[in-house]
């Protein structure tokens, strides 16, 4: 570890800290309809999207209302997108005479995108055509993104409205959200990403001719544009196979940390649209210092692995840190804290070979996931997951100072308990259950190409990746086949769905609610000592449900190499 | 009320409870609750395997047949728990069942006292019946002619004798009491098996107890967290075929079981019974265990000021005279007017004149005087005698009745002077009667033959360490109201010499409705207690509403508790037990949560050793080995139930504190300990365990 390394993380912490109350004061004024310094521009298209819906923006939703809306948009959003890889072949803008997508493949893809997940089985130069990328893809980031925030801002809604029956209307905030955060920053932010040097054309690629006299085919495309919302939504499904590690992806030191910031930029700041919507920006920053504490202590474990190298390679003399899979433009400490960041959030882009990592370094990663990404996590999922694991903490802890559970004033009773079980059941189920069927089936067996523990961790990771709406691929899986394309596409659903309904429930269920005035007797829930709490529950009820897949993964794995011991190749 | 004093593990309690824990096993009855069924299942399905490996001959049969064993102990521990503490209850509820035995009713049959002698089991509500000295009333009822002295030592353990009368806020009465004189005819209000004891039965045996809305919600989380578990454990064969080896099932269950809430699972019903049995020990009967949980969430409290925050009765403290009468001249007139004044204000301005004046009590007879009763018409009382004529009573209607009559009681000659000097004396009265009033104090004006003399101060006396417990009650974020029939400033004063948050003054039955809504519309929980009719509307619209056993029917049943003592300064001890029975089950499911840490660091090494060797680096407490790792885990998840059973039936101790230092507090206890204690209970065991080769 480098005090260079510690620096980087340092500032990346600062300049995430430091948007949070801007970006949470703006995203305040979109979602409560105030003006912004861009409504002079805006409103009219967004007065006139309505006009054209046929939509009147004042009429609002109850739960089941907004997630009827919310399901019935991403049904007609597969449809779309399902349609459009099918039949790339017929449409325009396939300058590379890319072929149509394969059934299972298109039907992984579209819940992949659908979902915010973005777990690629594909390599996107070689099997996607431009049109494919920009109106399937890219359109999806946007939209799965503003998905998200909607239903975090419907949560929040939940927790700061009394004896209501009404969340907003969830056509609203998906159009506000995609016309007044999501696009205008887009803008700028490709433009940036374009000086730095990412390609944005829609030329066919280009034929070099190598110093051996060989041809190489140098794959172009409106990179930036995707690779701007890929980050700011939390997608992270790359332009190109090797993502974030591409030099036209990720082409400079600069755009390294910029796109780091912008996968947490939006989660962080909705925890501040959390207390300002509730009426406490106390409670917003409470929940930040949680995610805060975890992810500092990823990363600090992820890097210390990194740094300290393979135990069996220094064991031959060879020491120094973990360079394997990592550009060495990036290094370890940027490596590093990319993983933890990709991973807390659920972006899933990547810089580095999560696969390559160490037992531990890796370990870090999976357990983000495992958690149900609420580090910060992906844009709204982070917030509303964990609101969840907030009402499960309050309700256990809350007991304890004599007196029904309470958070921010709202009684936390049967229905929410409920719903919020729901929420963290779905998790481990996906995980655990699809993992145990693949370690056992030829099908799911054939896919690792690592044998021992470090295969597990192979499946286990996909599997948590598209569960946790990640996407984030440890490599080495081959996951383009019928089994793991469909029942990764089963995670995904599952694991985006049985979260967002329940949540939407809760909110709805809150918002019925009267808000009661606190008292001594309620416990505040803007200190340290919540902060605690929270991150106690997190890891309790987080970790314990993953403690056996884990010891036989990344921790035998850590413990053998430790022993010099090693597993060889298979599957 | 005589009940046995059990001790937590008396022989008389722990032999039935035994036997309770072995009948409990039905699985009907374990169905209730989920986590423990769970466990029966399993248990079950592990000794079907173990017999058949027995019969068929199988391996390790020692080990599984310990773990089977154990299994079996986890659930027979939780019914033990249960039934102690209903067992507790039931002791209690003998000797209130006793009072029932064989009951005769003398029922009215008509006009002329003509009854029939009938068994009380035949009364039907509305029936009447005449009770007489010495006889036991044969169910609850309400008097509705006559009055009587009632023992009800049956119910309240308060051996001095009752008046229980017709019309009023005493007139009801509680089955199995016994009238010592006079005679009264009661109308039933219950029929037999709904009486007030049979209730009581129910409730503290726990047979007719419901779950509360909060245990319905700690009831999801406990099984959402046992189907986690499942996830995790049934996961876990397919990834030991991975590995390339195989987890035998027993060991598996092992892991389940230790891993999901059995402790709290286990003691959850066992809580709530406890907290009511707590509740009836105070002499105070819970209509539901709904109540006692409400009562833990009480935002506001409001407590009548007469005998709550001051002593029932005001007391005389001081004379104040008018500009030119004397000080003994007007105690002599107040002291006169209070002779045959049995009030205890009447009482005390006579102890007042003796005790500041020398003035002895003189005999009424004597004197040749009437005494003229206080009406709430007139609102003052008085005697008249030997043509003179003395009232004292509320300042602005004595003052009235001077200008109303100003001649009756006086020469005509003289009724122009005392006209023109009376205004300005009425001026003055009215002057000394706000300066007492501001001072707390209720003032008392006196008059005699058509001239007000000046004022007594009648003092309401705050009780003592009453203002501590009103800080107490801040602590805990609980707002107190005084409710008083006294006007705005009396009232003022005294709400701030007693330490109460707010008070309302000169309030109607209306008026404390009012206000119960409008704290309820802010969301707030509302406790009151009452005894009168009057107080039958609010009563049920409080969240917990306490009735005075003293009271009225109505008000008792308009109310979801009943205080046998009678003592309205209860209310604050039932906010307490409500929350010590919330905190229990937060303490405790914390507890068992925590456990799961060190379950795993045992259990896990010992599980998959055979398939990575390396994972022996996890067994931090060094085991001895991985059987008798698993047994140890297994037999610490048994008997943390039996050592955690004195906690979950005396409840965790509550200290009125803020919340965020009591939850610090506990958190550190039974969140920190929760980790630290298996570790070393399991470590303890273990051995044990190899020290007696078990394992």
């Amino acid at each position: 570890m480098t005090l260079n390394g510690w620096i980087q993380i340092a500032l990346f912490c600062v300049v995430v800290l430091a948007l949070v109350k801007p970006l949470g004061f703006y995203m305040t004024r979109v979602f409560t309809g105030e003006r912004t310094f861009l409504s002079p521009v805006l409103a009219p298209i967004e007065r006139g999207l309505y006009r054209a819906a046929g939509l009147d923006e004042r009429q609002e939703q109850t739960w089941l209302g907004y997630a009827g809306a919310l399901v019935l948009f991403h049904v007609f959003g597969f449809v779309l997108l399902y349609a459009i890889l099918r039949l790339q072949t017929l449409l325009p803008l396939n300058p590379a005479g890319q072929g149509e997508v394969a059934p299972d493949l298109a039907f992984n893809t579209s819940t992949s995108f659908l979902t915010n997940t973005n777990w690629q089985s594909y390599g996107g130069e070689t099997t996607l055509s431009y049109l494919s990328q920009m109106l399937g893809l890219t359109h999806q980031n946007f939209l799965s993104a503003a998905s998200g925030i909607a239903v975090a801002v419907a949560m929040i809604r939940g927790f700061g409205r009394a004896s209501t029956r009404t969340l907003g209307s969830f056509w609203v905030d998906l159009t506000r959200a995609t016309l007044y955060l999501l696009l205008p920053l887009c803008v700028i932010y490709t433009l940036f990403l374009v000086w730095q040097g990412i390609p944005q054309t829609l030329g066919a690629s280009v034929d070099a001719t190598t110093l051996e006299g060989a041809t190489q085919t140098i794959a172009l495309g409106p990179v930036a544009s995707q690779v701007a919302i890929k980050m700011l939504g939390t997608n992270g499904g790359g332009f190109f196979n090797a993502n974030a590690a591409h030099p036209f992806e990720n082409p400079t030191a600069l755009a390294n940390f910029v796109q780091m910031v912008t996968i947490f930029a939006i989660g962080a700041g909705l925890t501040n649209v959390f207390g300002r919507m509730v009426g406490d920006e106390r409670q917003g920053w409470a929940i930040l210092a949680a995610m805060g504490v975890l992810f500092l202590a990823g990363v600090a474990v992820t890097y210390w692995a990194e740094a300290q190298g393979s135990s069996v390679l220094n064991g031959l003399g060879l020491t120094g840190g973990n360079m394997e899979g990592k550009e060495t433009r990036f290094g370890i400490a940027a490596s590093a804290l990319f993983a933890v960041i990709t991973t807390a959030a659920s972006c899933g882009a990547v810089n580095a070979m999560h696969d390559s990592f160490t037992a531990l370094g890796g370990l870090v990663p999976l357990i983000n996931m495992q958690l149900g990404e609420v580090i910060v996590g992906g844009v709204g999922a982070g917030l509303y997951g964990m609101l969840i694991f907030v009402l499960i903490a309050i309700f256990v802890a809350g007991l304890m100072v004599g007196r029904t559970p309470e958070y921010l004033g709202k009684k936390i009773e049967a229905k929410e308990v409920k719903m919020a079980m729901l929420g963290i059941l779905c998790l481990p189920l996906m995980m655990l259950g699809f993992t145990a069927v693949a370690t056992v089936l030829p099908a799911g067996l054939a896919g690792p190409a690592n044998a021992g523990p470090h295969g597990f961790s192979e499946i286990l990771y996909a599997y948590t990746s598209a569960a946790a709406n990640n996407g984030s691929a440890f490599g080495g899986l081959t996951a383009n086949t019928l089994f793991y394309n469909t029942t990764l596409a089963i995670a995904m659903l599952v694991g985006r769905f049985f979260v967002k309904i329940p949540a939407l429930a809760i909110a709805g269920s809150l918002a019925a609610k009267k808000t009661l005035p606190a008292s001594a007797g309620t416990f505040p829930t803007h200190g340290g000592l919540f902060v605690g709490l929270l991150v106690g529950v997190v890891l309790i009820i987080g970790g314990l449900t993953f403690f056996p897949s884990l010891a036989l993964g990344p921790v035998v794995e850590h413990l053998a190499g430790s022993a010099g011991q090693t597993f060889g190749t298979g599957g | 009320m005589s009940r046995p004093s059990t001790s937590l593990f008396s022989a008389a309690l722990v032999g039935p409870a035994l036997l309770g824990a072995a009948a409990k096993l039905d699985p009907r009855a374990m169905i209730r609750n989920p986590v423990m069924f769970v466990v029966e299942v399993v248990a079950a399905l592990t000794t079907v395997l173990f017999l058949r490996d027995l019969i068929a001959g199988g391996s390790d049969l020692l080990f599984s047949g310990q773990i089977i064993l154990w299994l079996w102990f986890t659930l027979l521990f939780a019914n033990f728990a249960e039934a102690l503490a209903e067992g507790r209850g039931k002791a209690q509820a003998e000797s209130l069942r006793r009072t029932r035995t064989e009951m005769t009713a003398k029922r009215l049959t008509g006009a002329n006292r003509s009854y029939e002698t009938v068994p009380g089991t035949s009364l039907k509500v509305g029936d009447l019946v005449l009770v007489e000295a010495g006889d036991l009333i044969p169910s609850d009822g309400e008097v509705v002619a006559g009055v009587a002295s009632v023992n009800e030592a049956a119910i309240t353990g308060e051996s001095a004798p009752v008046i229980r009368e017709s019309g009023g806020d005493r007139s009801a009465v509680t089955g199995g009491t016994q009238v010592l004189s006079d005679e009264i005819t009661v109308r039933i209000t219950a029929a037999a098996g709904s009486t007030f004891v049979d209730r009581m039965i129910a409730l503290v045996e726990g047979a007719s107890r419901q779950k509360t809305p909060n245990e319905i919600a700690l009831n999801i989380l406990l099984a959402g967290l046992t189907l986690v578990f499942v996830f995790a454990v049934a996961s876990i064969p397919s990834f030991a075929s991975y590995a390339g080896g195989s987890i035998p099932v027993v060991v598996l269950v092992a892991l389940f079981v230790t891993l999901i809430p059995t402790t709290i699972g286990a003691l959850l019903s066992a809580i709530g019974i406890a907290g009511m049995d707590r509740l009836v020990r105070f002499n105070v009967l819970a209509m539901s265990g709904r109540a006692v949980e409400a009562a833990g969430d009480v935002d506001t409290l409001l407590l009548d000021k007469t005998g709550t925050i001051t002593l029932g009765n005001r007391q005389a403290t001081e004379f104040r005279p008018i500009r030119g009468i004397g000080e003994k001249d007007l105690a002599d007139a107040a002291q006169l007017a209070s002779l045959a004044d049995e009030t205890p204000e009447g009482r005390s301005i006579v102890v007042l004149a003796k005790e500041k004046y020398g003035i002895r009590a003189r005999d009424m007879g004597g004197l040749n005087a009437t005494f003229v009763p206080f009406t709430a018409q007139t609102r003052m009382s008085g005697v008249d005698l030997q043509g003179s004529s003395i009232r004292k009573g509320a300042v602005e209607a004595v003052i009235a009745s001077l200008t109303e009559q100003p001649a009756a009681a006086r020469g005509q000659g003289a009724g122009l002077a005392v006209l023109e000097r009376e205004p300005a004396a009425a001026a003055e009265v009215r002057a000394i009667a706000e300066d007492i009033a501001k001072g707390g104090g209720t003032p008392l004006a006196v008059a005699r033959d058509g001239r007000l003399l000046g004022v007594v101060y009648l003092k309401d006396i705050v009780k003592g360490g009453i203002r501590e417990r009103f800080a107490e009650l801040r602590r805990m974020g609980i707002r107190t109201v005084m409710i008083t029939g006294d006007n705005p400033m009396t009232a003022a004063a005294i709400a701030a010499e007693a330490g109460v948050d707010d008070f309302l003054a000169q309030a109607t039955p209306e008026d404390k409705l009012a206000l119960i809504r409008r704290e309820q519309a802010e969301g707030k929980l509302v406790a009151m207690c009452g005894d009168g009719t009057n107080d039958a509307p609010a009563l049920a619209q409080a969240d917990v509403g306490v009735a005075m056993n003293t009271g009225t029917v109505a008000a008792r049943e308009a109310g979801n508790m009943v205080d046998l003592d009678s003592d309205p300064t209860k209310l604050i001890e039932i906010v307490g037990i409500g929350k010590q029975l919330l905190m229990t089950r937060g303490a405790l499911t914390t507890f068992s949560i925590a456990n799961d840490v060190a379950k795993y660091f045992a259990i896990i090494p010992a599980m998959f050793l055979a398939l990575y060797p390396q994972l022996q680096a996890l067994n931090v407490m060094g085991l001895a080995s991985p059987q008798s790792a698993i047994l140890s885990a297994i037999i610490f998840n048994a008997l943390i139930i039996i050592a955690l059973i004195p906690l979950a039936l005396k409840g965790v101790a509550y200290r009125p504190v803020g919340a965020a230092s009591l939850l610090r507090r506990n958190l550190l206890i039974y969140g920190l300990g929760g980790m630290i204690v298996p570790f070393i209970g399991i470590k303890a065991i273990d051995l044990a365990v190899s020290a007696l080769h078990l394992a």
